[in-house]
């Protein structure tokens, strides 16, 4: 696509990886030629960058949408997801989720964001709760983290909580921080 | 009307109040110097051609980009101090400083060169600064600037010998003039006083006439406040058959290049054997009101551009 037609939010595609632009600027000097100054963010690593454009430069466009989705189960170095609207599974790597897939809890309802067919990434809540599976018992010896110990949770994240915290407790995560944030306290 | 129409609409009252008050204080400054005001067409057959201004069409014939020919037939029929407040069009320009629809001042004065529009541009700033109690002393996007007057001036060659490395008098490349405009010059212009680029390199010098003793630059001056490019003055070009082939030289640039037919302009050129010696100058309103209302987007100081009409 021309310069010319992209805005705020449009997503492009520099050397194959997708960006979305963030901040396009217009300049014109008297009788010259138009300049376009884009701030693009990565999709993929959230980094970004500024490049200046001519008008009649071209961009490619990056065909990106978003789509709701349920986290299913993990496969080897896979997550599965289903895709709310029309129960298609994908499949998106490990890696490619980096530690955004140690807050996923089976049937967890996610948004995914696809270049093409292709999954890209997901956005998380920003807090979710899980149980604690496994916590040490607190030791009195380190008097700086006294007040704090080491847990996993069920979605194999592994997290401070407090010494009161037990094995079955359910916790409130912030996944932005991946800190806890409260104990949930379920009604029964 | 939406809550968020009705909002943005009610905060640019200020700002529109003190745009009303601006196009007075203009007025009054050019009607006290027996400049007479004109009104001349918003749409017509032939617009100047040029490569990187794109007119909008209408049934054949374009909105105006700017009043200037029909400012200089006007003189060439002996009328000699005429200024034109005006909407022009200008297609695919959009920014914080651009509306494809926006207001330009253009005055002329004969028997002058480009130098007296300097100190006619200088005269009114001053004169807007006063009138708001400002002295000559006003503060934009968080710079204070002295309007003392004369304002520093400086040629396009030492400009960009100093601070882009390169001298486009010498070496004339159009494309790599309007990048490092915006990418080194104007960036690096002082913040708190204006500046007056001069004599630009021949091959843009579009309606401006060459620089007496000096083929290699034309008589053509921009000024700029506070990051603002604010004004382009020519000493205007009056040799008719010189200008026709400027004109016929960027309508053939233009059909090769953009595949876009520019009309040739032929009541001006026939009107410029009788055009005397003159100079004249273009002042984008919009961003002489920005100035004084420390702005940083046209947004703020029209009430609907093309995002919002």
């Amino acid at each position: 696509m021309e310069v010319e037609n992209c805005r705020k939010g449009t997503k492009v595609l520099l050397d194959n990886v997708p960006y979305n632009i963030e901040d396009a600027e217009f300049m014109k000097p008297g009788k010259g030629r138009a300049i376009y100054r884009f701030r693009f963010r990565n999709l993929i690593d959230g980094t970004s960058l500024e490049r200046t454009y001519h008008s009649g430069d071209k961009l490619q466009e990056a065909n990106i949408t978003t789509r709701e989705g349920q986290f299913l189960y993990r496969e080897s170095d896979h997550l599965v997801f289903m895709n709310s609207d029309t129960f298609d599974q994908y499949l998106i790597n490990e890696t490619q989720l980096g530690n955004k897939q140690y807050f996923l809890k089976e049937g967890m309802i996610i948004t995914t964001l696809f270049l093409g067919d292709r999954p890209l990434d997901i956005t998380l809540p920003i807090f979710i709760e899980a149980t604690v599976t496994k916590s040490d018992i607190a030791t009195r010896t380190d008097t700086v983290t006294a007040q704090m110990k080491q847990a996993t949770l069920e979605t194999g994240l592994e997290i401070d909580v407090p010494v009161f915290i037990k094995e079955g407790d359910t916790i409130k995560v912030d996944t932005r921080t991946g800190t806890y944030v409260e104990r949930v306290v379920t009604k029964k | 009307m939406t809550d968020d129409e009705r909002r943005r609409l009610a905060q640019l009252l200020p700002n529109l109040k003190r745009r009303a008050k601006i196009l007075d204080i203009t007025r009054r400054f050019f009607n006290e110097q027996d400049f007479l005001e004109l009104e001349t067409p918003i749409r017509s057959p032939a617009i100047a051609p040029e490569k990187e201004i794109i007119p909008f069409d209408s049934e054949g014939w374009t909105l105006t980009t700017s009043p200037e020919l029909y400012m200089k037939r006007l003189l060439a029929a002996g009328y000699q101090r005429i200024y034109q407040i005006s909407h022009c069009f200008r297609k695919g320009e959009r920014g914080k400083l651009h509306n494809p629809e926006f207001t330009m001042l253009e005055w002329y004065r004969t028997g002058v060169v480009y130098d007296a529009m300097m100190t006619d541009t200088e005269g009114l700033v001053v004169a807007i600064a006063r009138e708001f109690g400002k002295g000559e002393l006003i503060k934009y996007r968080g710079n204070a600037i002295d309007l003392a007057t004369p304002w520093p001036r400086f040629t396009i060659s030492d400009l960009y010998r100093q601070l882009a490395g390169w001298d486009p008098v010498e070496n004339p490349d159009v494309r790599r003039f309007d990048m490092d405009m915006v990418t080194k010059i104007i960036p690096a212009l002082d913040p708190h006083r204006p500046t007056i680029m001069l004599d630009y390199p021949v091959k843009m010098a579009s309606l401006a006439r060459v620089k007496p003793g000096k083929p290699r630059v034309a008589e053509r001056a921009e000024i700029f406040i506070g990051g603002l490019e604010l004004a382009n003055a020519y000493s205007e070009l009056t040799n008719a058959k010189e200008q026709s082939e400027r004109f016929r030289a960027e309508i053939e640039t233009i059909k090769h290049e953009q595949s876009r037919d520019a009309p040739f302009p032929h009541s001006f050129i026939e009107s410029l054997d009788y055009l005397p010696k003159c100079a004249g100058i273009a002042l984008g309103m919009d961003r002489l009101v920005m100035l004084f209302c420390n702005a940083t987007s046209i947004d703020e100081v029209v009430p609907f551009t093309v995002d919002t009409a």
